[in-house]
């Protein structure tokens, strides 16, 4: 069943051109203009419940603009969009309470208050019965490790403590679709990984549908079976990883310790990418020489101390297709 | 209602703990208080002609303004100003919520609040040291605390009007240099509305923010006499519920505005 479905969305933003010097001042009091920008160019994809999908895009690739589109928040040109069976700028209240939102560049919660206090207003302004609420911030303090932050002021918080209390509260109310926004930017090795096994356990134990804005990889690696890639305004993948690296990168790599450092290798189906000392790089099509192939053919012409095959990582790829969505 | 009852408490516990603002601000108010009896003392003496308020009527009169001068809609709240600077107010909208409801109950927290801090004080005070009277009879009390009511909600709602202006004017600074100067004038504050010449009266009787002090401290005094205060009370009401839907039309406009350009 398809929670979320996004149908030919489209979004433009009118930007101001500001004339230059102080006659343009003058000028653009009387007339203005405007470039229009496309932030979402007929966007279409839907998401089925339970899913845990990537959401990546370079920046100003229009991934906020969905967001908040989809929390209706803000108003498209046009196209068609539904939540939970509901259109989100019609019926911006009832769809916010279906969701939760955590956004990592900023804290939802009050900044002067103790933890556990925006917890208890947030259980009012969500209207989330007692003992639900009980359950839920039991289960959450355990998960989260939260009970000793409970009293200390939002902004006494380190990141880590932050983010965990961020999630915690984006969760009290229960809600069906999680968006993250970020969610591990700037956190230390521990905090990311607490945050993504906890976004795992949320996915698969209970449910949640989770929209995943990123640009850790290994967030996405980690986590997202599906990955959806905005650029320009445009989809320009949806599918799984393997998809990505497929139609970006139809390519492995074998590294090679030669015995020998003075030799090197050439063959007519891989190219050399680099050579360091014993080390060396290439690079193959797999659709062209298969590996074994490729193996034996090496190891037959030179004596070698150790090899393995690799996928190029996943960054590179993505850093890849930034730069020539750049172009 | 509930989730509103919600913020005003915990808006309301946040603000309890600004208490050196309120000490400061008491000395300021005492010290304003007795200056200005003085004033009024030497302007007594020297009338030739009659009063339309007792001197003892507008020494009560000073002593409520100064208790209640925070009850006056005379500033913004500078975290929702920042947020509509900054374009935050963008998450603002991600809670179930209302917009123009939860500004209003914030701005009630914001002038509850200093007001309790200090008028309880400045009352003390004044009854001890200054021979403040008790209102004429327990009807006039109850009428008094009905308008105050009147006037928080009064004052909250001209309060959101001006956070909904912000929307357009972006820098709530212009209005915030004109706000402390037109509340304390026409509330009554720096004189007594009584005491104004006899051709502003008619202006100064319509005008909204007298509802804030100067209605209150009237029906305290028996200047306004019991019998005439459900009028008075109903012009509060009034008052309330036009800048509650100015506010409310406002915000609506901009939020759809908002939500069509901002990104």
């Amino acid at each position: 069943m398809n929670v979320i479905s996004v149908n030919s969305l489209w979004k433009e933003f009118p930007i101001q051109i500001r004339k230059k010097g102080f006659l343009g001042g003058i000028a653009s009091l009387f007339s203005r203009e405007y470039v229009i920008k496309t932030a979402l160019d007929h966007v279409s994809f839907n998401i089925d419940e339970g899913e845990l999908i990537g959401y990546i895009g370079p920046n100003g690739a229009g991934k906020s603009t969905t967001v908040k589109i989809l929390s209706g928040i803000l108003v498209p040109n046009g196209g068609e969009v539904k939540v939970m069976n509901k259109t989100p700028w019609e019926n911006r209240v009832e769809t916010v309470r279906q969701l939760g939102v955590v956004f990592g560049q900023r804290t939802q919660l009050w900044w002067d208050l103790p933890v556990i206090e925006s917890f208890e207003l947030l259980k009012d302004i969500y209207r989330v019965s007692n003992t639900s609420y009980k359950r839920t911030l039991d289960l959450l303090t355990d998960r989260l490790e939260l009970s000793k932050l409970f009293n200390v002021p939002v902004r006494q918080l380190s990141l880590g403590q932050r983010m965990r209390c961020d999630i915690a509260a984006s969760l009290l109310h229960e809600p069906k679709i999680l968006f993250l926004d970020e969610p591990t930017i700037g956190l230390d090795a521990v905090s990311k990984l607490a945050v993504r096994d906890f976004v795992r356990y949320l996915n698969k134990e209970r449910k949640v549908t989770i929209l995943l804005t990123t640009h850790d990889m290994d967030d996405i690696e980690s986590l997202c079976s599906r990955v959806l890639i905005l650029s320009e305004g445009k989809i320009f993948l949806d599918g799984t990883l393997e998809a990505l690296r497929k139609k970006m990168a139809p390519e492995r790599r074998l590294i090679v310790d030669l015995l020998n450092e003075n030799e090197t290798i050439r063959d007519p189906q891989a190219a050399l990418i680099k050579q360091e000392g014993h080390r060396v790089w290439l690079r193959f099509d797999p659709t062209l020489v298969t590996t074994p192939e490729l193996i034996s053919r090496v190891t037959s012409k030179h004596p070698i101390r150790d090899l393995y095959v690799e996928n190029p990582p996943i960054e590179e790829i993505i850093a890849r297709f930034y730069q020539n969505a750049n172009l | 209602m509930k989730p509103y009852i919600a913020i005003l408490n915990t808006r309301m516990a946040v603000l309890f703990q600004y208490r050196s603002a309120a000490i400061a601000g008491l000395c300021t108010q005492v010290f304003w208080g007795i200056v200005k009896v003085m004033i009024l003392e030497a302007f007594f003496a020297q009338s030739v002609s009659a009063e339309p308020l007792s001197l003892a009527q507008a020494i009560t009169f000073i002593w409520l303004g100064q208790a209640l001068i925070q009850l006056l809609p005379w500033n913004i709240d500078k975290e929702l100003e920042a947020q509509i600077k900054t374009g935050n107010v963008a998450y603002e909208l991600l809670r179930p919520l209302d917009l123009y409801s939860y500004w209003f109950f914030r701005a009630m927290a914001m002038r509850l609040v200093p007001t309790i801090m200090r008028s309880i004080p400045v009352f003390m005070f004044a009854g001890l040291f200054q021979a403040l009277p008790a209102p004429e009879s327990w009807s006039a009390l109850i009428a008094f605390v009905v308008s105050l009511l009147f006037a928080a909600l009064l004052s909250s709602a001209i309060t959101t009007l001006v956070h909904s202006s912000m929307f357009w004017t972006i820098s709530g600074e212009g209005i915030q240099r004109l706000l402390p100067q037109v509340t304390l004038l026409f509330s009554g504050v720096v004189v007594p509305l009584p005491l104004f010449p006899d051709w502003m009266q008619p202006f100064l009787n319509l005008q909204p923010f007298r509802g804030v002090i100067d209605i209150p401290s009237r029906i305290y005094t028996g200047v306004i006499p019991v019998v005439e205060a459900p009028y008075y009370l109903g012009f509060q009401l009034v008052w309330f519920l036009f800048f509650a839907i100015a506010g409310k039309w406002l915000i609506a406009r901009a939020l759809r505005r908002f939500v069509i350009q901002g990104g």
